[in-house]
């Protein structure tokens, strides 16, 4: 027991790396407020792409969509900081991050607005079009507010995914709240650190789960 | 072009890497077939564990259900490989993945079985019951068979969503794809080996969305 609290709940060494174990969740935090918005967004700009008229490029929009759904994010972000540097390209490491994420991101919303959208009486369309509203319009006063109520569950949802996608920035050593905490073990050969920012994670993240889980039943059960 | 060719295409440089890289692909099925196997039939047992209403065990099964929903698989993947040696229990890179997606997917079956289940009327219990049939003969005969209708659609989007989390194994030297594909960067220093990986993943994972989305339709409307 001695040697478990040593090992994972050790004080001095939490106290000691608190400042980088900081330093990594404000990191955490900047990442999620510029990926989650740019992400939610960027999938409505997408879901409004895919009621166009035009074939070609509804076509476009679903392979983007199952292309980015397809490819682990891992493997995107790799890609884009260990390979964007080859075609003369430098960008800095929250960068990269940031266009990898957006590109993950915005396909998962993408499609959660698009169930939303169609979701969306086609009656509701009509009525607005025959009333003299332009389509943009339609889409901005009409349908988009009612398909925003429909789909905030879902939204929530994957943005508790998206956070929890932030870990893997720590791959190509963004200096994030798991990056901080691996230098921190590796440093203090102590298992502390990892512990203390698996604790930080779910503080944050648990009271969203819980609201997630009563939202799950309902749809379940109304299904 | 020829650069961006010479730079991400170079045949020599993939032909150097691509039996590595298809060796890859088949620790990524292994591993995300036994994730898959384990997690399911977990999450499974622990939603039947749960409609007996032991109110202990009930208590321990939501507890262990939301840190798991919470925790970035990543963070879990680094806590089983890094933090348990320093206490003597060292796994592989393999089994410290396996472990850590399958409790992940354990986790999200569970919630998902479990809203499934309480979907199901009272009055099918109720009758089963009635007519001579034992609490597990129910689950079996009445209830599963409704419940689990219900399930396969979210089911099947958090399952494929796991078997991405497979590229995580990389960052503790599990030889799946991506393992293989950043060692080939690295020795070559051509990113030729990423985009091989990329196209790996793309063969092994677009066929995969297709048919959960097929999946997914299938099942829509039926209640």
């Amino acid at each position: 027991m001695e040697t478990l609290i040593n090992a994972f709940f050790n004080i001095g060494i939490l106290r000691e790396t608190a400042p980088y174990l900081w330093a990594g969740f404000k990191m955490t935090a900047l990442l999620t407020l510029v990926v989650v918005p740019l992400g939610v967004v960027g999938g409505l700009g997408v879901a409004l792409l895919s009621q166009t008229k035009a074939k070609p490029l509804r076509w476009l929009v679903a392979a983007y969509v199952d292309f980015f759904r397809a490819f682990p994010p891992l493997v995107l972000l790799m890609f884009i900081a260990f390979g964007l540097p080859f075609t003369g390209l430098d960008l800095p490491a929250f960068a990269a991050v940031a266009l990898a994420f957006l590109l993950n991101t915005s396909s998962y919303y993408g499609e959660i607005w698009r169930a939303g959208i169609e979701s969306i009486p086609r009656g509701q369309f009509e009525a607005a079009r025959s009333t003299g509203l332009s389509g943009t319009q339609t889409m901005a006063c009409v349908i988009v507010p009612q398909a925003t109520r429909n789909v905030i569950p879902d939204l929530i949802s994957n943005t508790l995914e998206v956070v929890k996608l932030t870990s893997i920035a720590s791959v190509v050593a963004l200096p994030e709240l798991l990056y901080a905490a691996r230098q921190a073990q590796s440093v203090t050969y102590n298992a502390t650190p990892i512990i203390a920012a698996g604790i930080i994670y779910l503080v944050c993240l648990w009271p969203l789960v819980r609201l997630l889980a009563r939202f799950e039943h309902r749809q379940i059960a109304l299904h | 072009m020829g650069k961006f060719g010479e730079t991400f295409l170079n045949w020599e440089v993939m032909a150097q890497y691509a039996p590595k890289i298809v060796e890859g692909f088949f620790v990524t099925l292994q591993l995300a077939a036994v994730v898959v196997a384990t997690g399911l039939a977990a999450g499974l047992a622990a939603a039947l564990v749960r409609s007996l209403r032991l109110r202990l065990v009930n208590f321990f099964i939501v507890a262990a259900v939301d840190v798991l929903r919470a925790l970035p698989p990543l963070v879990l993947i680094m806590i089983l490989y890094f933090a348990l040696p320093t206490v003597g229990v060292r796994l592989s890179g393999f089994v410290a993945t396996w472990l850590a997606l399958s409790a992940v997917l354990a986790a999200f079956a569970e919630e998902i079985f479990w809203a499934g289940i309480l979907a199901v009327p009272r009055g099918q219990w109720e009758a089963a019951r009635s007519t001579g049939l034992g609490f597990l003969q129910t689950m079996r005969h009445v209830v599963l068979p409704q419940a689990v209708r219900l399930t396969i659609p979210p089911l099947t989007n958090r399952t494929i969503a796991i078997t991405k989390g497979t590229a995580l194994g990389a960052t503790v030297a599990v030889g799946e794809i991506l393992y293989q594909a950043q060692t080939g960067y690295s020795f070559s220093y051509n990113p030729s080996p990423l985009t091989l990986g990329a196209i790996a993943y793309l063969i092994l994972f677009i066929p995969v969305v297709w048919f959960g989305r097929w999946v997914e339709t299938r099942f829509a409307w039926k209640r």
